[in-house]
């Protein structure tokens, strides 16, 4: 199995699971990460400052029509949809989805049209239902799918949400998801991408 | 696109067929659209219009011209807000405005100005720095029926309090219902805001430039196209500004990733401020 990018939705208790994410994934992680946070419409770059601290891969905020390279974190913008081009990204201000923009379900969904097989899908702690039907999108497009167990999770909703929409593939407490992203991915490291 | 036999492959060729369809018979030109967004939007149209495929929504939008008139309004994004982005009203009053004073004539295109609410806000900006009189504001967009409404200058009376927020965080420090009536529901803004802004239809796809002005804002407009479509665009915001003049793009663009990047520097970092200088 190779995975050519991660798409990850967060939201109430993100912050930390994130944090606790990037620190640690190692700095050759070679398969990038897209990345939904749920956010204020006027925030700035603190988020991308506050979670660079913790992380060894660079982290920035996607812009339009950005590339989409290797061993790089991207977050959502604030007050953007963020989308996923096949190599590339795009945003859009169409109207909140589950009242969020960014929208956990637009990057799934982009993301799993685009790259199909080769995504991977993890949704973290929130409370809301965004991210479980584009989890179970990406699960339908033979990609791969992973949820923090919610018993780990600041807040279960959203994780039981996801749970209930598709057969996940990993159910997993926020400590053993990098190591389980590390072993999936692996063999995308010998391809490269 | 939840059927079980659903083919992505299959589905880019019909949505290239709808494109291409509209295109030749009303005169709408969406093939160089950004088509993850675009998908999304021809999705939400087939639910609302119970067309089960694309093909089968093809059909309807090319023999019934209302259902063309809907989906023309759901293929052009208008979601906006007074004030979008205060920072960047912020940086244009207090780094763009002293560079205007020194015009004797200010022409501004406002290219994609959906219903207004970005073109009202930089008329009561303008004001306040005293330049209004010496403006003209070329208000542009493709869809008619968005420039009707921005024309009316009637916006939903609920979202004041959200624009006046947005207003105060973008330097302004005036009394923020000094600029509308309350009526109902809505919020009627002054007619004088209108005085120096022409509205007209301009499609940024198949229309050329018009004149030459001082200052272009295009903000979030480019982001629903393609490369292609983008750097072609990216030309004709060019040709259409004088040397010197100010090019303001939405938050999360950038010329980083167009062939123009070198004709222009950064006004104030961040802030998706660009000044032409060769």
């Amino acid at each position: 199995m190779t995975f050519d990018l991660i798409v990850v939705g967060a939201s109430l208790g993100g912050l930390h699971a994130l944090e606790a994410i990037f620190a640690a994934l190692p700095s050759d992680f070679i398969v990038p990460l897209a990345v939904v946070q749920h956010r204020h419409r006027d925030s700035d770059d603190t988020l991308r400052s506050v979670l660079q601290r913790a992380a060894r891969l660079p982290i920035y905020e996607a812009e339009d029509k950005q590339p989409i390279e290797p061993g790089a974190i991207y977050l959502a913008p604030a007050d953007y949809h963020l989308l996923v081009e096949r190599g590339s990204f795009a945003l859009s201000t169409e109207g909140p989805v589950n009242h969020a923009r960014p929208s956990i379900d637009v990057l799934f969904e982009s993301a799993a049209a685009a790259y199909e097989a080769r995504l991977l899908g993890v949704v973290l702690t929130g409370a809301s239902a965004d991210g479980a039907q584009g989890l179970a999108l990406i699960k339908a497009r033979g990609g791969c799918t992973v949820v923090q167990d919610p018993a780990s999770a600041e807040c279960r909703v959203m994780p039981e949400a996801a749970i209930a929409a598709t057969t996940v593939d990993h159910v997993v407490p926020l400590i053993e998801i990098v190591p389980l992203l590390t072993k999936l991915c692996q063999s995308s490291w010998k391809v490269g991408l | 696109m939840n059927v079980p036999d659903y083919n992505p492959e299959l589905e880019e060729i019909e949505i290239q067929l709808l494109l291409e369809g509209v295109a030749q018979h009303y005169g709408y030109d969406f093939r160089n659209y950004a088509l993850a967004s675009l998908k999304r939007r021809i999705w939400n149209t087939m639910r609302a219009e119970q067309a089960k495929t694309v093909s089968a929504l093809q059909e309807k939008v090319l023999h019934q011209p209302a259902c063309m008139e809907r989906f023309l309004l759901a293929l052009t994004v208008n979601v906006t807000a007074m004030f979008r982005d205060p920072g960047f009203y912020l940086a244009f009053r207090t780094k763009v405005v002293p560079l205007l004073r020194t015009y004797p004539f200010i022409r501004i295109w406002h290219a994609g100005c959906s219903t207004g609410e970005e073109v009202y806000s930089m008329a009561i900006l303008l004001y306040e720095a005293g330049l209004y009189d010496r403006c003209r504001i070329y208000a542009t967009d493709m869809n008619t029926a968005v420039l009707s409404k921005a024309k009316e200058g009637i916006f939903p009376l609920v979202k004041m309090q959200e624009y006046t927020g947005n207003y105060l965080r973008a330097g302004g420090d005036q009394s923020f219902s000094n600029y509308y009536t309350a009526a109902y529901e809505h919020a009627i803004f002054r007619p004088w805001l209108r005085d120096r802004i022409t509205f007209s239809q301009h499609n940024l796809a198949t229309d050329g430039s018009f004149n030459e002005f001082n200052v272009v804002l295009c903000r979030n407009v480019m982001i629903y196209f393609n490369k292609t479509l983008q750097e072609h665009v990216h030309r004709l915001l060019y040709e259409s500004l004088s040397m010197f003049g100010v090019l303001g793009l939405g938050h999360a663009e950038s010329l980083k990733f167009t062939p123009h990047e070198q004709h222009y520097t950064e006004i104030v970092s961040g802030e998706r401020l660009y000044r032409r200088v060769s």
